[in-house]
């Protein structure tokens, strides 16, 4: 199977083409946001973090907008800077362009305000959409998809039908030749041995059992029973009662592929196939995480009702929920409860949504992007704010 | 099919619609149907014990242990937060262990 995308200079494919306005610094969200509401075809990422932090989280924040900005569904990034922050502008710039695409920025200490940094943002802004909305799609195969997994606001029909709907999913893909993220790290406590007999070798076994232990020891230094945060109150109410069922339904997501590497959070995977990538399960963080490793498309299985999507990568939502796929219709893309119902297997169901993917991929909009629900973004860091 | 059990070892299973007391239901367990009476109701999308799950005892989904059982479950019941524990995540009890020196 194909689908309509857009070839970059790197050799990656977008499965959209807008022009990115990515804030370096919490200071500059401002400036960010307005100046992609005023230009068509820009989005803009947002987020908490780029100063007063961790060396560590200084360096990781980094790498994460190199990875955002590297993204094959940008065509072109403008930089917003304040000037003053920890996150280095210049190397910024330099690894987003070497990935060959048009960066430019601007720094609002050097510009001189708010007011100027929007005004000149705009006008470069509306020049890199003029270049970037030149460039067309070319049919690519489906080894050319890099999907993110993600799963949220869960309740026990998720684990039922949504989750091995895209485990089917996954299995077909990675048989396409392309690729799957899992992240959700918290989401693998008491269901992590399962994930390790599915590595490629011991050693990536151990890396995943290592990865749930750094997880569970961070949730666990605070002192208290995590329930209420993981499982969260709205999983409660859905039925969930801990973090072992959620997790034991979430990593359906997985499928039957081996796992053939582990990487740290927002990295690029260096190899095809199933991956696993460090990140919590809060949708900002993680579909952020996704964004910043590549994904070109998000599958996000959902039990009460999940609207997030993200600014430049589809997130297209799948319930096997009959209440949600009723009540929330203008966020719910893809209804599975057909398997419940008997009407379609559970193969069948998971061959459908496959076939699906290739249509967003190829332009057709999530209800997220329609809707405009698309700003959970942030980025996930492990130290504190000093 | 009103309930749902994932494999044969489960002792819980997943209500496929909001059940009521004193009615008797089928529920699915891989190739099996057991008929079991419910004895309070249970919420669409929430558990109830298919077995006896005695204080203490694990709790069994996905054929894989959920939790501990912190009160006895008679076959029936709800199962769910104010009768099970997780092992996992917990904090609390890490607390508890440290002034001892464990």
């Amino acid at each position: 199977m194909e689908f309509k995308g857009y070839r970059r200079a790197d050799g990656r494919v977008g499965t959209r083409n807008y022009v990115g306005v990515l804030s370096t610094v919490v200071c500059a969200n401002e400036v960010a946001d307005r100046i992609a509401r005023e230009v068509r075809g820009t989005t803009a990422f947002l987020h908490h973090q780029g100063c007063c932090q961790m060396p560590m989280d200084v360096s990781r924040v980094t790498e994460t907008l190199i990875g955002l900005g590297q993204n094959p569904n940008l065509a072109a990034v403008l930089l917003v800077s304040l000037g003053c922050e920890s996150v280095p502008l210049d190397d910024l710039a330099q690894a987003i362009a070497a990935s060959g695409k048009p960066v430019e920025r601007v720094v609002i200490q050097d510009e001189g305000g708010a007011a100027r940094s929007v005004a000149k943002g705009q006008l470069l802004a509306q020049q890199l959409v003029r270049d970037a909305s030149a460039i067309g799609t070319s049919l690519c195969p489906a080894s050319e998809l890099v999907l993110g997994l993600k799963c949220g606001s869960s309740d026990t029909t998720q684990g039922l039908f949504a989750t091995p709907v895209v485990g089917i999913v996954t299995d077909l893909l990675v048989a396409a030749g392309g690729t799957s993220v899992l992240g959700e790290v918290t989401e693998f406590i008491g269901a992590e041995h399962i994930l390790a007999q599915h590595a490629r070798t011991p050693e990536i076994g151990k890396q995943i059992l290592d990865l749930v232990e750094r997880m569970e020891n961070r949730a666990k230094a605070m002192g208290c029973d995590m329930r209420g945060g993981q499982p969260t109150g709205g999983n409660i109410k859905g039925g969930l009662t801990t973090i072992e069922e959620k997790s034991l339904g979430a990593i359906a997501k997985a499928g039957t592929a081996p796992i053939e590497a582990v990487y740290e959070y927002g990295k690029r995977p260096g190899v095809k196939g199933l991956v696993v990538m460090d990140s919590p399960g809060r949708e900002p963080e993680i579909l952020t995480g996704l964004a910043a490793a590549g994904c070109n498309l998000i599958a996000f299985a959902t039990g009460r009702g999940a609207p997030q999507g993200f600014p430049f990568v589809p997130v297209i939502k799948i319930t096997g929920n009959k209440v949600t796929w009723d009540k929330l219709r203008d966020h719910m893309d893809l209804y599975v409860g057909t398997i419940m119902e008997g009407t379609e297997t559970l193969p069948a169901a998971g061959r459908r949504v496959f076939t699906d993917l290739f249509a967003f991929a190829s332009g057709q909009l999530t209800k997220a992007e329609i809707s405009g629900y698309t700003d959970s973004m942030d980025i996930y860091v492990v130290g504190p704010v000093i | 099919m009103d309930a749902l059990s994932l494999r044969a070892k489960d002792n819980v299973a997943t209500a496929l619609r909001d059940l009521r007391a004193g009615e008797e239901i089928s529920v699915g367990a891989e190739e099996q149907v057991i008929r079991i009476r419910v004895c309070e109701p249970i919420a669409f999308g929430h558990k109830l014990a298919i077995h006896a799950i005695p204080a203490g005892a694990p709790v069994l989904k996905y054929g894989e242990v959920i939790g501990r059982a912190t009160r006895a479950i008679p076959a029936g019941y709800h199962a769910h937060v104010h009768n099970i524990e997780s092992l996992r995540g917990r904090g609390d009890l890490a607390a508890k262990e440290q002034p001892h020196g464990v």
